[in-house]
């Protein structure tokens, strides 16, 4: 998308309900800025995150996707965020493999306690995106739209 | 052949099985098909020759439901299949009895045809291949006819089996991650170009999960909820555009790199270049680790360690 030729990209953030999403809003009511082209999705765990969510949300139009979770070794269900970490590493491989740039897709482990890091991440996740420039080749990849 | 067949034919008349899942001859000797045999009478035609490529460890799920035993011929890349399919609880080894079957690389007729023989009216299965066609007879060297899987066998060693018959010949002689390496190498451009080139041929016949024994879903998500064939259609684009990436992900951890998407692919699709990423990274970061070698073993996708690589790492030079 982009508003007076400037480009704003859709980014998608899936948080946890239990650090992540908290975190998140700590940030909020610290007052921590983060730009508004970050969309929230709350899931249970990061581990909810299915790897179709993420290329779904490209295929709909997100420019970058990042999850947040909990810290390896807090997640509230004991251990869904290693296996979170597994599968998002072979699928971010997978998509460096297939030539979509890597850069498009994030994980960070986000306390509740780290209203500062949340923000500080989007804000760097947004500027990385930016330079990336629009998301083409996911939606395109087998040139059919 | 004689010996497996007249060996099968003993354990169905002693009762030891009630079945054979085998191959049956076809109308040429290159198209021999899998099928079941369910009598002394019916075992006429039954084959084993070396163009009996498919993986029959697949239909053990359906043979798993019926009553009494099944013999089973499997191939030695066939048994880790089967495996596999153990341990995804999709069939049941007490219902088979295998027969490890030997294997000295499998021919198939697309690859003869892609050396440039033309108007083929026979040919054998022996080495060198012998071909009768319209414009004369012809021989090719065995190995101008066998698949390329062949040529990165994981080895002529069954991984389970009751008895073993026949003989097997060592076929690999090249590193089944070399393709895998070569595209690594390439800039994301090509790369991108590459895997847009091969996935916009697709055809979305579903060939390649219905042949696959790690897609042994009940309900597979690429089914709709319509009847008969229109249920094989796809739902919407993102299907249509990610069935590949998506299919490959959910085999991954489980997928043999037993080749049989590759082969049933009739546009030529070089699906396992998908899988063997999948099997070479999870090899780098999580171990070695072979489907079905051990169906007790704990799937990589399935098990993790608290010191595992970060997804980060994909972005600081990649997994090589
Ligand atoms: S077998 Fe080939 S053409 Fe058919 S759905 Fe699979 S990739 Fe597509
Ligand atoms: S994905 Fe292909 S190579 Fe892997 S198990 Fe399935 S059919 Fe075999
Ligand atoms: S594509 Fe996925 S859901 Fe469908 S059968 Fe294969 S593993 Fe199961």
């Amino acid at each position: 998308m982009s508003i007076n030729n400037e480009f704003r990209p859709k980014i998608v953030a899936f948080c946890c309900n239990w650090c992540s999403y908290a975190g998140a809003d700590l940030a909020g009511s610290s007052r921590l800025a983060y730009p508004a082209d970050v969309k929230i999705i709350r899931v249970p765990c990061s581990c909810r995150v299915n790897p179709m969510f993420i290329l779904r949300a490209f295929e709909k139009g997100a420019d970058g996707v990042i999850l947040c979770g909990c810290h390896p070794g807090d997640c509230h269900y004991s251990t869904g965020n290693y296996y979170a970490r597994r599968r998002m590493t072979l699928l971010f491989s997978m998509l460096d493999y297939m030539g979509v740039e890597n850069g498009r897709t994030r994980v960070e482990w986000v306390s509740a306690a780290e209203g500062v890091k949340f923000s500080t991440t989007m804000n760097e996740f947004v500027e990385k995106i930016r330079s990336l420039g629009e998301n083409v080749r996911l939606g395109d990849l087998r040139c059919k739209n | 052949m004689q010996e497996l067949k007249n060996r099968a034919i003993e354990l169905l008349e002693n009762g030891t099985v009630a079945r054979v899942l085998g191959w049956k001859i076809g109308e040429n000797t290159y198209d021999p098909e899998p099928a079941f045999f369910d009598s002394v009478e019916a075992m006429k035609d039954f084959v084993y020759n070396n163009f009996c490529a498919a993986n029959l460890s697949k239909y053990m799920i359906e043979a798993s439901k019926l009553e009494g035993k099944t013999l089973v011929c499997l191939k030695p890349c066939d048994s880790y299949s089967f495996n596999q399919l153990v341990s995804d609880h999709r069939v049941d080894r007490e219902k088979a009895y295998i027969i490890g079957v030997g294997c000295k690389g499998k021919l198939s007729i697309e690859q003869i045809k892609k050396s440039g023989v033309k108007g083929i009216l026979s040919v054998t299965d022996s080495d060198p291949i012998q071909v009768e066609t319209l414009y004369g007879n012809k021989e090719l060297p065995y190995t101008a006819g066998m698949l390329s899987r062949c040529f990165s066998c994981k080895g002529k060693e069954h991984v389970v089996y009751d008895e073993l018959i026949g003989e097997s010949a060592e076929t690999s002689t090249v590193d089944r991650f070399d393709e895998v390496r070569r595209i690594e190498a390439m800039t994301p451009e090509e790369k991108f170009a590459f895997f847009q080139a091969e996935l916009s041929k697709c055809i979305r016949c579903n060939a390649c999960r219905n042949v696959c024994p790690a897609c042994n879903c009940r309900k597979c998500v690429f089914d709709g909820n319509k009847f008969d064939s229109a249920q094989k259609a796809n739902v919407d684009s993102f299907e249509e555009k990610m069935f590949h990436i998506i299919r490959a992900f959910h085999v991954a951890g489980r997928c043999t790199d037993c080749g049989e998407c590759s082969r049933v692919c009739p546009q030529g699709i070089p699906l396992h270049l998908f899988n063997r990423k999948f099997i070479k990274d999870i090899n780098t970061l999580y171990g070695e680790y072979q489907a079905g070698a051990d169906p007790e073993a704990k799937g990589p996708l399935t098990s993790f360690t608290t010191e595992d690589a970060e997804p980060s790492i994909v972005s600081k030079g990649g997994i090589v």
